[in-house]
């Protein structure tokens, strides 16, 4: 199998972060590599820094990784996890401005076809109205 | 720079025990304009920092303040969690930088707000902590070496945190509620003042 970029999907609620990547494997099947989180470590709404973590680590390829999120929280605990990276990972992992259910879907059908990290992130990202 | 052990130490516990104690009506504040998080986040965040208080104890001022910024990024569980870990992580920063306290004490904390700042792409009069953190940067810049400079930094933090009573949220939750966030103290205001005047009671008893 060709490398894909990968696809995280980092949502407050653990059921739509599932849902979200149910929707995702419906598009791509097995051909793109994908993870989830939702939810703080007690089980509630919320995001969590090492979950955002390991959600990258399953879903890494040396194509890179396009994260999908929801509110702002989720955002800013993902970026803050692309930093605490190793250096040589860090440059390519991207969080998309984007609605995380379209998103992901465009994300991962793009990704899927083989392109590359900033071609995934732009197609997600033109869903988002800036 | 090092810091006795024992002084260190009884910063981050009052700061933590008072943060801990104040979850309930950080929770309130939360629950009148955002998810209702805030509280019990910022508590799961400083019971882990109480958990590395010995470690935290034996470190040098610079890697004790980015312990407690990594041991808040990775337990949080919120917005919060990078918010206040740059903070601590941007102020360990600048002393590892050849910053020492108490002389650049307000280049030190400047650090960290410049952080926080960065982190949430935020700016002053946004209804956040920054309404707090900003203010109070200013009073260490232009009461620096005031023998009353910990009295003035309490009351910074304490009006500052008033003045985001009539402000209306343009970052984070309480920005979807647009005109209804007027009239509600910004929660995260609250922490820092919080944390602000624990450390300022502690360093008074010292």
């Amino acid at each position: 199998m060709t490398d894909t970029v990968g696809i995280v999907i980092v949502s407050h609620s653990k059921d739509i972060a599932k849902g979200t990547a149910d929707m995702v494997r419906q598009m791509v099947g097995s051909e793109v590599k994908l993870a989830f989180c939702g939810g703080n470590s007690e089980g509630g709404l919320g995001t969590d820094v090492p979950s955002i973590l390991e959600a990258i680590d399953k879903a890494w390829s040396p194509k890179g990784v396009a994260v999908l999120v929801d509110l702002g929280g989720a955002e800013t605990n993902s970026e803050m996890a692309v930093e605490m990276l190793e250096p040589e990972r860090r440059g390519r992992v991207v969080v998309c401005n984007a609605p995380i259910v379209e998103g992901a879907v465009m994300a991962a059908t793009e990704a899927a076809g083989g392109s590359l990290l900033d071609q995934v992130r732009a197609v997600a990202e033109e869903l988002s109205a800036s | 720079m090092l810091l006795h052990p024992e002084r260190l130490k009884s910063l981050v516990r009052a700061a933590a025990e008072q943060v801990i104690a104040s979850a309930p009506e950080l929770t309130a504040l939360d629950q009148a304009i955002g998810d209702g998080d805030h509280g019990v986040n910022m508590k799961r965040g400083f019971e882990a920092v109480l958990g590395k208080l010995e470690t935290i104890g034996t470190q040098p001022l610079d890697e004790a303040l980015k312990t407690i910024g990594k041991t808040l990024v990775m337990t949080v569980g919120g917005a919060s969690g990078p918010l206040y870990g740059s903070f601590f992580m941007g102020a360990g920063d600048a002393l590892s930088h050849s910053k020492r306290l108490p002389d650049d004490l307000a280049e030190v904390f400047g650090c960290g707000v410049g952080a926080v700042s960065a982190r949430g792409r935020s700016q002053p009069g946004e209804k956040t902590m920054l309404d707090v953190l900003f203010p109070v940067l200013e009073t260490l810049r232009s009461e620096a070496g005031r023998p009353d400079l910990i009295e003035r930094v309490r009351v910074a933090a304490s009006e500052a945190v008033a003045r985001t009573v009539p402000m209306q949220a343009t970052k984070g939750r309480a920005s979807f509620l647009g005109a209804r966030s007027v009239g509600h103290v910004d929660p995260g205001a609250k922490s820092s003042c919080v944390l602000l005047h624990a450390v300022c009671k502690t360093l008074e008893a010292q």
